[in-house]
């Protein structure tokens, strides 16, 4: 056990899984950099430096740079999947599904079912989502909701380090097609993570905290914010649970339900554009499921429905923060409905 | 001119190559002919008129090789070694098709034959084949690919860039460009800018083109493409000029096409009866043989057919299963 940065983490479940089994290999634009050029070999190991050094370790057959070519690589990437290897394929950021979107939903997703069950798929695609990079509109984008409404995918979104190990080396055993998503903002974000391999079942959301009085669930780097609202809420007087469901596809729906029959209040924490993403997935399903226990209107934390900004001072004000939790929050402890039940 | 490689081939493969490809034909007539009763649900897309390209490149491969199909996928299927019964069934719908009855004619797949797949994304093919070939290069076991597309699929950015990336990462991959003069309704002469075998070229892929008509040429030139691929050359390239005997679809009216255009085709450049007359004139087959085959694969198709029409649908629960491995 020691201390190591998110970016650690992913760059050590990718070296240990690479160990344990030959038949991963990765690929990507830039993983390893400097293919065919004057200076160093692996000059970038990734666009942020999440591979760096696995080139050096397992070489050119199993650290595959590619060419700026994603539809090309996307679609190899699921080709070698039906053919026996296990490949774990970067999609450089999740805006750039925009032109491989089909080799992904279209081919990768359905091969199982369209083939009757006599497909296995076991391919992963790391990509990185998520605003508070000044990266503008083409490279903040969190879009795990459209891999989310896709039947064949599993979709992950590690909320911490250790989460990020844990829930990449499940990817990478997982024999379905997954899309594991990478908050850029996290990753010098550091915890203790294990040295030795472990694995975090998918569909099994966890309790980032436990409290009586409302139900907080939150995606990725939101589960922090939502903690640090939490954790302000708690010298007011109002005791907060905090659900990270983990991944999005399977969602661990029981769990929440269970807590909101306790709670009697949710709000979600969504930093995905907030038209059809996960906070009004999960809102729909628990209005349908347990509209009973509710003391409140359920509220949703999420972006405007803009593009991503540019200009630090908008982009502050278009990602979700801590007291925006905190007020949707305090909203729900003084609506009417709740009133009335006193 | 050097003797066809294919003339030299033995009695059991000339056979086998007529069998396929005859049965590809009356797998197609007789799909046909069902489809206009309205029992065969969705749509079809029929191979029939381009047998000799499926049969032609898949005579050289076995089933550490891989192939990725089309829309027109059946006669790559056929070529392949996918069971024709359960092709049938598969289109029916049926529980007891090659995928259960979730695939249907667009889908028809058996990867453990190393089909992987017909598509009914026009270009999705070739990514999948630079995969399958990564992964025998990666692997070791001395497999080939082969990326089926048309004509259509030729202006597809996926077909660029798998070249591009065959040629950067030295893949085991054949690009097979079937050239049926049209794309959907759209003629290959106004839609396909340049020439196919430049393009391949300008990617560092050699390129033939060849008479895609003639089993004989397809064969001859598949085997080198194939051998030379296969023996670490690289990525190859075929450009197959053929016809399709029906429309892009069963129920297209075929309007964008001339008048009488496909019965001169099958008058005069027909396939199977190119390579009956062949092998009889240069005395490798009798005619005999060829009835024999003839009657072998009628009953085939009749059995498939009266098999898949009597087969169990399959039942609601199974709308559930194998979308995941688990869940």
């Amino acid at each position: 056990m020691s201390k190591k940065s998110f970016r650690q983490a992913i760059n050590e479940a990718l070296a240990q899984e690479m160990e344990r089994d030959p038949r991963v290999v990765i690929m990507g634009e830039d993983i390893a950099g400097g293919l065919g050029a004057p200076g160093e070999d692996d000059a970038w190991g990734g666009v942020l430096g999440v591979t760096k050094g696995l080139m050096g370790k397992f070489g050119r057959e199993r650290v595959l740079d590619t060419p700026i070519t994603e539809s090309g690589f996307i679609g190899a990437a699921a080709g070698a999947a039906l053919r026996g290897l296990r490949p774990v394929a970067e999609l450089m950021f999740v805006d750039f599904m925009g032109v491989c979107f089909d080799q992904i939903f279209n081919q990768a997703a359905k091969f199982r079912y369209m083939f009757g069950g006599k497909a296995t798929t076991p391919l992963v695609i790391r990509t990185m989502f998520g605003a508070g990079f000044r990266a503008a509109s083409q490279h903040s984008q969190c879009l795990y909701p459209i891999f989310t409404h896709i039947p064949g995918l599993k979709v992950v979104i590690p909320s911490s380090p250790y989460e990020a190990k844990g829930l990449l080396i499940q990817a990478i055993r997982d024999d379905d097609p997954v899309v594991f998503f990478e908050h850029k903002v996290m990753y010098d974000v550091e915890e203790e993570v294990p040295d030795e391999p472990y694995a975090i079942p998918f569909g099994e959301a966890r309790f980032v905290r436990e409290g009586d009085d409302v139900t907080i669930v939150a995606f990725g780097r939101m589960v922090s914010l939502a903690s640090q609202a939490a954790e302000a809420l708690a010298k007011e007087g109002v005791s907060c649970s905090v659900i990270d469901p983990r991944t999005t596809s399977p969602l661990d729906l029981p769990t929440i339900l269970e807590s909101v029959r306790e709670t009697g209040r949710l709000v979600l924490v969504d930093e995905a554009s907030p038209r059809c993403n996960l906070a009004t997935d999960i809102s729909a399903q628990v209005a349908e499921q347990a509209f009973d226990a509710l003391k409140a209107p359920i509220r949703m934390v999420s972006p405007p429905h803009t593009p991503v900004p540019f200009a630090p001072a908008l982009e502050d004000e278009f990602v979700p923060n801590a007291e925006k939790i905190a007020a949707a929050v305090r909203s729900t402890m003084r609506a009417p409905s709740k009133q009335a039940a006193e | 001119m050097a003797m066809s490689r294919a003339l030299q081939l033995s009695r059991e493969d000339l056979l086998r190559a007529y069998r396929q490809m005859r049965t590809i034909r009356e797998f197609e007539e007789r799909v046909h002919a069902e489809f206009a009763t309205g029992e065969i649900p969705g749509f079809v897309h029929l191979y029939a008129g381009e047998e000799a390209s499926a049969v032609g490149v898949c005579m050289h491969l076995t089933d550490k090789d891989a192939i990725a199909s089309t829309h027109r996928g059946h006669g790559h299927c056929i070529a392949k070694g996918c069971d024709v019964h359960g092709m049938m069934a598969e289109i029916y719908g049926r529980k007891s098709g090659l995928c259960a009855g979730k695939g249907g004619s667009m889908h028809i797949a058996d990867v453990s034959k190393g089909m992987l797949g017909a598509n009914g994304i026009v270009g999705g093919g070739a990514p999948l084949a630079c995969g399958a070939a990564l992964a025998a290069k990666t692997l070791k076991t001395g497999g080939v690919a082969v990326a089926f597309g048309g004509d259509g699929a030729s202006n597809q950015g996926t077909t660029a860039e798998s070249m591009n990336l065959a040629t950067v990462w030295k893949l085991p991959v054949i690009f097979v460009l079937e050239d049926n003069g049209y794309a959907e309704s759209t003629a290959s002469g106004w839609s396909v800018g340049g020439d196919a075998i430049k393009r391949a070229e300008g990617f560092g892929i050699p390129g033939v083109r060849v008479d895609g008509h003639d089993f004989f040429a397809v064969h001859d030139a598949a085997g080198e493409a194939i051998e030379r691929t296969r023996s670490g050359g690289g990525p190859s390239f075929l450009h197959l000029k053929l016809n399709r005997y029906y429309g892009h679809f069963e129920g297209d009216g075929q309007a964008y096409r001339r008048d009488g255009e496909v019965a001169r085709l099958r008058a005069e450049i027909d396939t199977l009866d190119r390579f009956r007359r062949r092998v009889t004139e240069a005395k490798l087959l009798e005619e005999n043989d060829l009835a024999g085959v003839d009657r072998e694969v009628l009953a085939l198709i009749e059995d498939s057919v009266r098999t898949a029409k009597s087969a169990a649908a399959p039942k609601s629960a199974d709308l559930l299963t194998d979308v995941y491995l688990s869940y």
